[in-house]
């Protein structure tokens, strides 16, 4: 009803405003002497004239308009008396990927691109934070590097850095603009000790054989590529000379998620809260008794809100980053006894990490590497304009807080600048301009990568505890997981070796790094 | 995958076959005249090129153990998975890469494989290239000559230019088509 007497009074206003405005009326309709005339506010006083003017004048207008609500009555249209929160994720999906960071969307986008049939399965991201402000993926330096000692993570870097040279072969939507990623060609150089050049050989031999172009350099030939750096204390060095460098991690989140999207993979902006699962008791060999749990539907609540939407799943991935553990908690991992599988948590917890950027017109210029000495400082150049992004790990029993990502600046002053300018005398005039700190997905077992299942649980992948490789294995394990769950086993890459087996047994899979 | 993107995969192909029989440099010889551009031999003055046709004379597999030390693929659609067939050139000096289409950032941080040899480059008019790319020009150390000109990409030339002076010391920058005035500085100031 209302919506006629809007109708009749937009026509009200029409007419009123083209007698007022026209000097020589075109109009084809002839309009009675006396209307909108005689009366200063052009209203007119009687309702039944108006509406048998207005009916013959518009009646294609008012035709349509029954029309569609005919069509609104009639089933299958989407129309509700209530209004519903277009922001709920779907009632159902076969698939929903807790975490919208780089490797939740890049599961998604190879999920969707493996896929046999097209719309066969529906895809659901689920991410909490709208503005990525605390994710790890946007706060990362943005590096990638061969440089590793294990053999799946040197597998799974040059695997990376080959999606990125053709990311536009598989990245590219119809009509938009191809991607960008902002790659610099610069490499990574690593600086070792005496105590530590040995591992730094032993890494480059694997690294050779396992086809990454890395090269070693003594203390002279450091010396004479790269002036700038103080080389006393550093006995070989090595330097990464293709496929290493940094890019924009945002760039690559949003293209990831630009295609995925394209291929019809569902966002959706909330909290995974809670589970619905069954559970199967099951007994080991030793007459133990194990719970073994399969998840029916995920509770997402909404931001801000106290709605939330269950949706039933088959799988779920996790992938939320440094919340993993946290995740895995409310579905009882970690929570069982201390002596049964269930006692034993995922290792994964968020670890703080600073950032800063400083700005010193007399630094290295455009050949300025990825450096890591073997203190643990490292840098890199961050634009044309003399900027440079540095930090240091820190040790282990000062762990900053991670309730919040402020920063200390006091981090910068104590650890990080002497060191820097030790080895960059350049580095001894600096500003600080601006710094910020991200979370590291911590594996605080072995500090690397978690993917597969978990025994406890029948249908939850995860992809997580990457500790600050997680961007750049990105594209590659993405197309893990999306083998593991859509062809059962790994195809290109093996990565057996980061499954859950190794926590369970506690037998640690660690980088043999330098620092 | 296209249907132009699978015949685009068989011109850069690895040509193990012809490596097997002939050797190296005579593969690479084939795949450089496969693909339009020309060569020089180490000691000789006389080029090898393909005609407008394509077609090409045979008269370079005489030569089984000359070395290549000119290569012309200007305007030719070498990209860096068919840089894998120049890879045993290690007597290069001169690469001429002008106009080429599919010439990126990526193709040349994979010209490192030339650090020892090669003295001149000419990636000019390479609409791919940006300035993250001409940082992997670093490695190339015996560089004396080197041609930037009319790269659309590159975002502020002139300050990229002094950038790789300062990075490549001993070589001869060449870089025409950039409007390197300072008139649009002053007009912000004034």
């Amino acid at each position: 009803m209302c919506a006629w007497r809007r109708l009749h009074g937009s026509v009200q206003t029409l007419r009123g405003s083209v007698t007022r405005g026209s000097v020589a009326s075109t109009s084809v309709t002839q309009r009675q002497p006396g209307w909108g005339g005689g009366l200063p506010s052009h209203q007119s006083l009687s309702t039944g004239g108006a509406l048998r003017n207005d009916f013959f004048k518009d009646l294609e207008a008012q035709l349509a308009a029954m029309r569609q609500k005919a069509m609104d009555a009639l089933p299958g249209s989407s129309w509700t008396p209530f209004e519903i929160n277009p922001n709920l994720p779907p009632e159902t999906a076969d698939i929903v990927i807790v975490g919208g960071g780089v490797v939740g969307w890049s599961i998604a986008y190879w999920l969707k691109q493996k896929e046999k049939l097209s719309k066969g399965m529906r895809v659901l991201v689920v991410e909490r934070d709208p503005t990525y402000s605390q994710a790890s993926t946007v706060l990362s330096a943005g590096g990638i590097r061969q440089q590793f000692s294990l053999l799946e993570n040197i597998h799974l870097s040059l695997a990376s850095a080959d999606f990125m040279r053709n990311i536009n072969e598989h990245l590219s939507v119809v009509n938009e603009d191809p991607v960008d990623l902002q790659f610099n060609q610069s490499g990574y150089l690593f600086l070792a000790s005496e105590e530590v050049a040995h591992i730094m050989e032993q890494n480059y031999n694997t690294q050779r054989m396992s086809g990454a172009k890395v090269s070693l350099l003594s203390q002279h030939q450091l010396k004479e590529k790269f002036p700038w750096i103080n080389t006393e204390g550093v006995v070989l060095a090595s330097y990464g000379l293709e496929n290493e460098g940094w890019f924009d991690p945002w760039t690559l989140l949003n293209a990831f998620r630009r295609k995925a999207i394209s291929l019809g993979v569902i966002q959706c902006f909330g909290e995974v809260t809670n589970f619905k699962y069954t559970t199967h008791v099951r007994m080991t060999a030793d007459d133990e008794q194990m719970d073994v749990r399969r998840i029916k539907s995920v509770k997402v609540q909404m931001p801000n809100s106290m709605e939330y939407q269950p949706v039933e799943c088959a799988i779920v991935v996790n992938a939320a980053g440094a919340f993993s553990g946290r995740l895995a908690e409310t579905l009882g991992i970690g929570l069982g006894p201390k002596d049964s599988l269930a006692g034993i948590p995922v290792p994964v917890e968020p670890r703080k990490r600073y950032v800063y950027v400083v700005h010193c017109p007399d630094g290295p210029g455009l050949d300025t590497p990825f450096l890591i000495d073997y203190s643990g400082v490292y840098f890199r150049r961050e634009g044309l304009g003399g900027n440079y992004i540095c930090g240091i790990s820190p040790e282990e029993a000062e762990e900053p807080d991670t309730s919040n990502l402020d920063v200390d600046h006091q981090f910068f002053e104590d650890k990080v600048w002497p060191k820097l300018a030790n080895r960059v005398p350049a580095f001894e005039k600096l500003k600080v301009t601006s710094a910020w700190a991200g979370f590291y997905d911590y594996n605080t077992f072995d500090q690397n990568g978690i993917i597969g299942l978990h025994p406890l649980i029948n249908n939850m992948y995860f992809a997580t505890g990457f500790s600050g490789h997680g961007l750049q294995h990105s594209p590659a394990v993405g197309r893990a997981v999306a083998e593991l769950i859509l062809d059962g086993e790994f195809q290109t890459l093996d990565l057996k070796g980061f499954s859950f087996r190794r926590i369970l047994a506690q037998e640690p899979m660690l980088e043999r790094n330098i620092v | 995958m296209t249907n132009s993107s699978c015949i685009f995969s068989v011109i850069h192909s690895y040509y193990g076959y012809t490596r097997k029989f002939y050797g190296p440099e005579i593969a690479s010889a084939y795949y450089i005249l496969s693909l339009g551009g020309g060569f020089r031999f180490v000691g000789q003055s006389e080029w090898f090129r393909a005609n407008s046709r394509g077609k090409f004379s045979w008269e370079f597999l005489n030569y089984k153990d000359s070395l290549v030390e000119e290569v012309d693929m200007s305007h030719t659609v070498i990209n860096y998975t068919g840089l894998s067939n120049l890879e045993r050139q290690q007597h290069l000096r001169t690469l001429k890469l002008q106009g080429c289409p599919e010439v990126d950032d990526w193709f040349l941080a994979g010209l490192h494989m030339f650090q020892d040899s090669l003295e001149e480059l000419d990636i000019s008019h390479c609409t791919q290239i940006t300035a993250g790319g001409l940082a992997a020009l670093r490695n190339l150390r015996g560089l004396k000559r080197l041609n930037v000109s009319y790269l659309p990409k590159i975002s502020s030339p002139g300050l990229v230019i002094i950038l790789l002076e300062e990075m490549l010391p001993h070589c001869q920058i060449t870089a025409e088509g950039y409007d390197l005035s300072l008139r649009q500085a002053v007009e912000e100031t004034s």
